[in-house]
């Protein structure tokens, strides 16, 4: 039996699914005050989370095809259509600092308790169907200034893998250096204790609101 | 943090830590790996809302869902329960809650901002949304599917994706500071 195993099953689905959920809140993605965080440079866990999973999975794959375990070309990687993976970037990272979740977040933070990630869902179908709806006249856009068929780093820079996945080491640490001292100079990083407590905001309006009565 | 020492000094069980940055990264990758290894693509979050969306217009507007050019081809599929990807997405959810609820830290809450009432968090909980719902359309994916999976492929589509992401992320937060801080 060759792998990948190119199962599409249930039991495949929530497998996968079960362990990205468990990682993303352990990770504390289920709160938006700690995943916008990363944006106000209080919180570095998006930055230090994300790169650590994509270069552990991308060394992981590399040195799987190096030993044959696996052969080349054989996970999906997708191919670039540059405006509308751009536009449709930014209007992500727009929406993740103003609703607090991106796709996957807003299911971490459903499970975990958080009444807002249920309207942000909400608005994520809403978004999708207008989409749909206008999908006709933007499909210019959406298919502008096409790349090669799964382009990788290494085809764009002519450079070999294990030297791209060094650098990536390489600004990963220096990210977690540097966005460890930003976030400690905020107060930040955000712990359980802040984003699990609920409302810890409104108990200290409420407490503030009664000094204030009895002084 | 006061409070925070007050329940550790009564022994009153608070949530427990998240896990270091470095350790959760670690996890989600090995995570994404053997989602790799398993189905051959990788992690996922937006076609499950594509799926789910495309249903709920099916419901509510049949002729119109069929003959719609990016719809019609969902519906055609089949219900949302054969995708894999509904699926994972379940597994997100359960995933989430039993990790919460093993470290205490199952939290219902409207979260939010200090100077953001709930009426004004669930509106831009909503924009951020719909802004994220057709985003994701547009690129084709989301954080999820072309930032991590497509980033541990190393596809350039994956970078592009990334920087537009930040860079949105950072302008708007600067613009919005009130939503959070």
């Amino acid at each position: 039996m060759s792998i990948p195993f190119y199962d599409s099953g249930l039991a495949s689905g929530l497998l996968s699914g079960v362990l990205f959920g468990f990682a993303l809140e352990a990770a504390g993605f289920g709160s938006p005050r700690k995943l916008t965080g990363q944006f106000t440079l209080k919180d570095f866990a998006v930055f230090k989370v994300m790169f650590t999973a994509v270069l552990v999975a991308a060394i992981g794959l590399y040195a799987l095809r190096l030993s044959g375990v696996i052969a080349d070309n054989s996970v999906y990687i997708p191919t670039l259509f540059f405006w509308a993976m751009a536009g449709g970037g930014v209007l992500i990272g727009a929406g993740f600092a103003l609703g607090g979740y991106c796709p996957g977040t807003s299911l971490a933070g459903l499970g975990s308790g958080r009444i807002d990630a249920l309207v942000f869902f909400a608005g994520m179908v809403a978004g999708t169907i207008v989409f749909a709806a206008v999908f006709e006249p933007l499909t210019g856009f959406y298919l502008a200034a096409k790349g090669p068929d799964a382009q990788r780093l290494t085809d764009l820079t002519g450079l070999p893998e294990w030297l791209i996945l060094a650098v990536l080491v390489v600004v990963a640490a220096g990210g977690f250096v540097l966005g460890g001292k930003l976030e400690r100079a905020r107060g930040g990083p955000f712990t359980a204790e802040d984003v699990c407590t609920p409302q810890a905001e409104d108990t200290e309006k409420v407490q503030r609101h009664g000094q204030a009565l009895e002084a | 943090m006061t409070a925070h020492s007050h329940s550790q000094a009564r022994g009153r069980a608070g949530p427990r830590p998240f896990w270091p940055p470095l350790a959760a990264g670690i996890a989600l990758g090995l995570a994404l790996l053997v989602t790799f290894l398993i189905s051959g693509h990788g992690l996922g979050a937006s076609g499950f809302v594509t799926r789910l969306a495309a249903d709920v217009s099916d419901r509510v507007a049949p002729a119109a869902t069929a003959a719609n050019a990016y719809f019609g081809p969902f519906v055609q599929a089949g219900s949302p329960l054969a995708a894999w990807i509904t699926w994972e997405a379940v597994g997100v959810l359960i995933g989430a809650y039993l990790g919460a609820r093993s470290a205490g830290r199952i939290s219902v809450q409207v979260e939010r901002g200090p100077n953001v009432s709930r009426s004004q968090r669930f509106v831009y909980a909503f924009i951020g949304g719909a802004l994220t719902g057709f985003g994701a359309r547009l690129a084709r994916g989301c954080t999820s599917g072309l930032g991590l999976s497509g980033g541990a492929t190393l596809a350039v589509a994956g970078f592009v994706f990334l920087a537009g992401f930040f860079i949105a992320g950072f302008v708007v937060s600067m613009a919005m500071r009130r939503v959070w801080q």
